[in-house]
């Protein structure tokens, strides 16, 4: 029965089903493709918001900007985790993936429609930026091609459930679901609500497009729209959180400190997280502020309590790993003893501690009512986006990337120097990028503005010089944030085309997802996977004070920065 | 694996609440997309919609 088509990797251990494996490649390969799009299009965007260099005319700086918005912050993270999602179902549950004909058909229409909004874009006309507010048209096949992407994302999704229902019924495994699964099916439960508040918005707004409806109420729009843009983040933290705990365990054998408080910490997304969408209408009037506040206090710091038990429970994981290794000196032997120059750990180290310092940081600034009067619109609002998908989402998958290249895709990493410099460059960039966007934002540039000097307009406006400068900066961490991306793709791509086979039989065509040839696969199912020690035995040894000192580092610094806002606000204001 | 006599019928029913609901992926679903629709999208639109007229 081909159904039961498996192999087993050598390196690691893992089980890939013939078809399970082909749709993984096939997802991450487009998802480099737009990474590699969206990319060059946020180089140009940086160079021209240098005011120094100011490269692009106006039009087309909103046309880079929609273009790397759209591309890079759906296309690329979205095409890898419905990749993630077939690995987390198929291969660590060692099952075969339900219905794969039509997870074809949904990678079919996330292929169509991604390239069919890109062209959009190209066109010049639907220079809407990711966010497409109404009353700002685009054109109809902006919508459409949206749409379509995800329709077939939505199809992935409920795939992985259908495979989680496969995997419990054939009994692939014993007691629950690994823990990476289960963030993984955390994604999958907030990308089916984004996508339904997607339709709910995006669907009229196309029919309005094409003239069947007469309007879209901007305010309704933003209202949902948000509920998709908010959410969809969401997945992605879910995504490189369940890739935390994945690289954890691959590099250090770590187990989770304890699967309840983790579970039960991705429970609180589930519930709570997407509640935050409300922080992005903040200063909108005509809401009221029990909506605003409910949603963006009471219920977002449960999410972000969830936030920091995954930022110290894998740390944590790491430390008693490095530990019971013997690594004992005093607070941090164990994380300078880390394999530092091994990209798959120090990519997802980095974007932890990134993640977490700057990202999360920042977000609860921005989604405090009143200080987010200082910094809404301004550039601030990018910078810390930048540090949570840029950094937090986009480096884990970098740094699992590493790891599937041989493991997957079969080759051996080219350019092992590189690789090993790659995360370094890329995450030191971005900080760069990010911590000068957020001075300059707290100096009042605005966010997606072509010209800051204002040179061409009737009213003039002179921002601090400090604040100028800073946006060079920005820039200059934004190039070499952009040179650490395309040696991402250099090392990823050239692998595929030029690595050494570690498997005679992963052909270029293998590296693209078509099949191995059957003989590389047996007909043997994979052993029952058993549960996790953790589960098994109860608790293990759980001290880890080095992480416990970073936790205080961490509260620490945010208490001071809240403050420093708080001050800054109320010199802003001049309250007496 | 071990051949010591089943534990009475009635403890093996008794999984905690909580991990019953953490291990039923259709529950979790349920409530991911239940409490942001009441909490965020009807509340949310509910103060959209009352806002009066221009006259
Ligand atoms: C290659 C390095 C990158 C550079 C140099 C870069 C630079 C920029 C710049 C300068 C902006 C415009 C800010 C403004 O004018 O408002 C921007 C916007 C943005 N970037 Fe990046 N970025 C990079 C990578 C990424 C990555 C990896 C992601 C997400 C995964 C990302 C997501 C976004 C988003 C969503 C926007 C907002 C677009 C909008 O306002 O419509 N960027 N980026
Ligand atoms: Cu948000």
């Amino acid at each position: 029965m081909a159904d039961t088509l498996f192999r087993q990797c050598p390196r690691s251990g893992l089980f890939f089903h013939r078809t399970g494996e082909s749709l993984m490649k096939a997802h991450a390969v487009f998802a480099v493709v737009f990474f590699l799009i969206g990319g060059i299009f946020g180089l140009l965007v940086m160079l021209t918001r240098m005011p120094s260099v100011h490269l692009l005319d106006a039009e087309t700086f909103y046309m880079a900007l929609s273009i790397h918005g759209t591309d890079i912050l759906i296309f690329w993270i979205i095409f890898f985790e419905v990749a993630v999602l077939y690995f987390a179902s198929s291969t660590l549950l060692r099952v075969r993936p339900a219905a794969p004909a039509l997870g074809w058909l949904g990678f079919i229409l996330m292929v169509v429609g991604s390239i069919m909004t890109t062209l959009t874009f190209l066109r010049g006309n639907s220079s809407v930026m990711f966010t497409s507010y109404v009353p700002m048209p685009a054109e109809p096949t902006f919508y459409l091609g949206l749409i379509l992407f995800a329709v077939g994302a939505l199809v992935g999704c409920f795939l992985f459930l259908a495979t989680l229902v496969i995997a419990k019924r054939e009994k692939t495994y014993d007691g629950s679901i690994p823990l990476v699964t289960f963030g993984a099916l955390t994604a999958c439960i907030i990308a089916i609500l984004s996508i339904l508040f997607g339709a709910v918005i995006l669907i009229p707004t196309f029919l309005w497009s094409v003239g069947l409806i007469p309007e879209v109420d901007p305010l309704v729009y933003r209202t949902i729209w948000w509920g998709l843009g908010h959410s969809s983040q969401q997945i992605n933290v879910s995504a490189q959180v369940a890739i935390w705990y994945a690289i954890a365990a691959i590099v250090f054998g770590a187990t989770p400190m304890s699967e309840k408080v983790s579970r039960t910490a991705f429970l609180l997304y589930i519930l709570f997280l997407q509640l935050a969408s409300a922080h992005h209408l903040l200063v909108d009037p005509g809401i009221g502020s029990s909506w605003k506040v409910f949603n963006t206090s009471y219920a977002m710091y449960l999410a972000v309590l969830a936030s920091m038990v995954h930022g110290l429970t894998v740390p944590g994981s790491i430390e008693v790993a490095q530990r019971r290794k013997g690594y004992t000196n005093g607070l941090f032997e164990w994380l300078r003893k880390a394999p530092w120059d091994n990209p798959v750990f120090s990519g997802m180290f980095l974007s932890l501690i990134i993640f977490g310092f700057l990202g999360g940081i920042t977000g609860v600034i921005m989604g405090t009512e009143q200080i987010n009067l200082i910094i809404h619109n301004t550039i601030f609002v990018p910078g810390h986006f930048h540090a949570t998908v840029a950094v937090g989402t986009t480096l884990a998958f970098m740094a699992i990337t590493y790891f599937l290249i041989p493991v997957l895709f079969q080759r051996e990493l080219i350019l092992p120097k590189l690789a090993k410099w790659q995360p370094y460059l890329f995450a030191g960039g971005m900080t760069m990028l990010v911590i000068f966007m957020l001075g300059a934002g707290t100096l009042g540039v605005p966010r997606r503005h072509w010209d800051v000097s204002f040179s061409d307009a009737l009213m003039q406006y002179q921002y601090a010089g400090t604040a100028i400068t800073m946006l060079g900066m920005a820039g200059l961490g934004g190039i070499l944030a952009a040179v650490g991306g395309g040696a991402y793709v250099l090392i990823a791509v050239g692998s595929l085309v030029f690595g050494r086979r570690l498997d005679q039989n992963a052909t270029l065509l293998a590296s693209f997802g078509v099949p191995l040839k059957p003989g590389s696969y047996t007909l043997v199912r994979p052993e029952r996977l058993g549960m996790t020690p953790a589960e098994a035995e109860g608790a293990v040894s759980h001290a880890a004070p080095g992480t416990f000192t970073l936790a205080l580092v961490f509260l620490a610094t945010f208490v001071v920065y809240f403050f420093i806002n708080a001050k800054y606000l109320s010199s802003l204001w001049h309250m007496s | 694996m071990s051949d010591q006599a089943d534990p009475p019928q009635g403890d093996q029913d008794e999984v905690p609440f909580m991990q019953k609901l953490l291990d039923n992926p259709f529950q979790l679903l349920a409530l991911g997309l239940i409490t942001p629709t009441i909490f965020y999208l009807i509340w949310g639109l509910a103060e959209v919609v009352g806002i009066p007229m221009a006259p």
